[in-house]
């Protein structure tokens, strides 16, 4: 090889080198990569954390197909395909924290989407809002996150657990039930508290004369509930509320159904729908479920729905309950709010600020039904809900849901700009059933 | 009058499944000197192991009163493979040291074995209902309890009693309190400590696993179970005394009651009636209401 050839070959090789690189880097940019924080072990992994990142898992593998029904059928978000970093949420709020900052300062994701715990979502709200980096909470159920701060970067797509208590409490009143006295179970935290307290409130306004019982906070995780069963049959109430979920929910029912707990009273359970599966026919009939939303079993009929519905279950082998719903839901709100903010800035990757303006009050259809972020200054999701009771199907051999009331979301949501305590206080005004 | 009975009925059923975990964690301190984190984990896969042999005694259509027969096999398979293995592969490596060392050792274990679980048996829920309608409904004052419930106590009094026998009236129960009060000496003495040491840990491991087995029937067996057990097991061990039997079988019963009382009482003070019992037990007894003070050994 002469000089000259060798230097032409050299040239060229470096070229190649340089447009490959080039090419590998704007790639590298043509991808939203995305944080996805969720229960992988743990209490809370087998109801809440695994289900609802199969659901996301299957819905990013068909957006990055292309493969979702209209509106959403565009590749990934905006043409860009999502790359997601999946973190376990499991080992408390200080930690989620730190995972939190690792992801945005770190692992340089474009934006986060996650959190089951409401400790955890309190805690992780006021780092994202510091950070100024954007952050969706999924699932988390604390009316407390926007009613008691406000934030520009933290979003939330799911309704907060008032809607479940107020749903329940009208679900009784409409269906006639007589309530002299009533009891409740709910763990101690976050979670639990502000259920009994939504709970509480909401039948002060329908059954101003029922007066509340047995009023049980056993710690999270707590797996033994004889003594609290025993507390709650030697009460005279006829209703036992309470928001248990995950492995307390179905070690309460395993211990309270053949102590005769759900035909001595009529059991109301908040976010009890992702224990029919599981239970099967040790699931008690006649128990007032919800499931925090419209979803599973009680969801509206919609092509979307159906879509969804069986990639999950041909991915699974099982029908999707309540928390792949409501990660479904927010990955499809922020698909939505980004491809709206590409078609105002003309097609570019959006900013934070920008996918943030987007989503402030956005509306957009889930396979639950249609999402509205109208309370919380536009950053807080109301949505309709329904609640059914449980009947086992001889012929199926399958526990179902049966005698479904559906609930508008501005029937069981407190109005823009309320607090959900001081609504349910004043008797629910302005809501529209 | 009846409310005085449901608390002590409650009590005796919570003391009962405490008791049987405590026991084992108070006699591994007794004769190791380890106090063992992984003692939950223990609890944890045993009620899995009771998960997965019950459903084989199903699906072989052995009667449904065979499953207890299950729960008990897989209590001492998970301590026949276990035991063994963890204490001459690991502990024995550690044993003379201090104290709080192993008690670091035995926390990685617990972190060790939560994940050895989930790659075993997932993270989805198993169910091992079947053992549980086997002893039909029991009324008792004014309500009714599941007939299981209270066979949990009868397990108990047969595990304390069994170990208070062992102990106290066989050989092999003289050897092991040798080894508990002076090792050096029982040692010079002819007895082979390793074999003592093995046996007491094999034994420890059963029970924590017994009593995972027989609490699968009432639970949805998944990952995190170990955790609430082995907090409120270290109460039941402080209260009573970092290795004594009775002083188990006590701080259960207080515990129990404690937390019974409470729950019907004064709910909001549940786990704040388990601790408020612990200080007050420190307080006036910092070894535990049956441990004697000891000289240091120089």
């Amino acid at each position: 090889m002469t000089k000259g050839t060798y230097r032409r070959v050299m040239t060229a090789g470096a070229m190649l080198a340089a447009g490959l690189f080039a090419a590998g880097a704007a790639q590298a940019q043509q991808t939203f990569k995305i944080g996805i924080v969720t229960f992988l072990s743990g209490q809370a992994a087998e109801s809440f954390g695994v289900p609802a990142w199969n659901g996301g898992k299957v819905l990013i593998d068909e957006l990055n197909k292309g493969a979702a029904p209209a509106p959403y059928n565009k590749v990934g978000f905006g043409g860009l395909k999502i790359e997601p970093v999946v973190i376990d949420e499991n080992g408390g709020a200080t930690k989620q924290v730190q995972e939190l900052r690792n992801l945005y300062q770190r692992d340089n994701v474009d934006f986060v989407i996650g959190y089951v715990g409401s400790g955890d979502c309190l805690a992780v709200a006021p780092a994202a809002e510091e950070l100024k980096r954007l952050l969706i909470l999924y699932d988390c159920g604390t009316p407390r996150i926007f009613e008691d701060a406000k934030y520009d970067y933290v979003f939330r797509t799911a309704a907060t657990g008032t809607m479940d208590n107020v749903a329940l409490a009208r679900y009784l009143k409409n269906s006639n039930v007589k309530i002299e006295k009533f009891s409740m179970i709910n763990q101690d935290y976050a979670w639990g508290h502000d259920s009994r307290s939504d709970f509480i409130g909401a039948m002060s306004s329908l059954y101003p004369n029922a007066k509340p019982e047995a009023d049980l906070l056993p710690a999270f995780g707590s797996g033994q509930y004889g003594t609290e069963v025993s507390a709650l049959m030697r009460t005279g109430s006829t209703v036992v509320h309470s928001s248990l979920w995950g492995g307390d929910l179905q070690a309460f029912i395993l211990q309270s159904a053949p102590r005769g707990l759900f035909k001595k009273a009529t059991v109301v359970l908040s976010a009890a729908d992702h224990a029919v599966p599981p239970l099967g026919d040790k699931m008690p009939e006649g128990a007032i479920i919800g499931a925090r939303g419209a979803y599973g079993l009680m969801a509206p009929k919609s092509a979307l729905n159906d879509w969804f519905w069986k990639i999950y279950q041909d991915a699974y082998k099982v029908y999707p309950v309540q928390a792949p719903y409501r990660m479904v839901q927010s990955i499809l709100g922020v698909k939505s709010a980004i491809e709206k903010a590409m078609e105002k800035n003309g097609g570019k990757k959006p900013t934070n600020e920008e996918i943030a303006a987007a989503l402030r009050g956005h509306e957009w259809d889930s396979p639950g039904g249609r999402i509205r972020m109208v309370n919380g200054n536009g950053h807080q999701a109301i949505q309709d809900i329904a609640i059914g009771k449980t009947k086992w199907n001889a012929a199926t051999k399958s526990m179902e849901i049966v005698d479904i009331q559906r609930f508008p979301a501005e029937c069981v949501n407190a109005p823009a700009g309320q607090k959900g305590q001081d609504w349910l206080k004043a008797g629910m005004p302005g809501a529209k059933c | 009058m009846d409310l005085a009975l449901t608390i002590l009925i409650d009590g005796a059923i919570y003391a009962s499944w405490l008791f049987i975990v405590a026991l084992g964690l108070t006699l591994i301190f007794g004769v190791l000197k380890i106090l063992n984190i992984a003692h939950g984990s223990f609890y944890a896969i045993g009620a899995y192991a009771a998960a997965s042999i019950v459903g084989l005694f199903a699906a072989e259509k052995f009667a449904p009163a065979f499953s207890l027969v299950a729960l008990l096999l897989a209590a001492v398979a998970v301590a026949v493979i276990v035991g063994p293995l963890l204490e001459r592969l690991l502990l024995r490596r550690f044993y003379g040291r201090d104290e709080v060392l192993l008690v670091l050792v035995t926390y990685a274990l617990f972190l060790i074995l939560e994940d050895v679980s989930k790659l075993i048996w997932g993270v989805n829920p198993y169910y091992v209902t079947e053992p549980y309608g086997l002893f039909g409904d029991v009324s008792l004052g004014s309500l009714f309890y599941v007939g299981y419930d209270l066979a949990i106590v009868a397990v108990a009094l047969i595990c304390g009693v069994g170990v208070w026998y062992g102990l106290n009236r066989t050989v092999l129960g003289k050897i092991v309190l040798a080894v508990i009060h002076n090792d050096e000496i029982a040692a010079s003495m002819g007895i082979n400590i390793g074999k003592v040491y093995l046996g007491a840990f094999t034994f420890g491991v059963f029970l924590a696993a017994l009593g995972g087995a027989f609490t699968a029937p009432m639970i949805s067996v998944q990952p995190g179970i170990s955790v609430g057990v082995i907090i409120v097991s270290f109460a039941v061990v402080i209260i009573g005394g970092l290795g004594s039997i009775g002083g188990a079988a006590i701080g259960a019963l207080i515990v129990g009651v404690a937390r019974s009382t409470a729950v019907h009482i004064w709910p909001a003070a549940e786990l704040f009636s388990i601790y408020l019992v612990m200080a007050a037990v420190l307080i006036f007894r910092p070894e535990g209401l049956f441990q004697r003070a000891v000289a240091r050994r120089i």
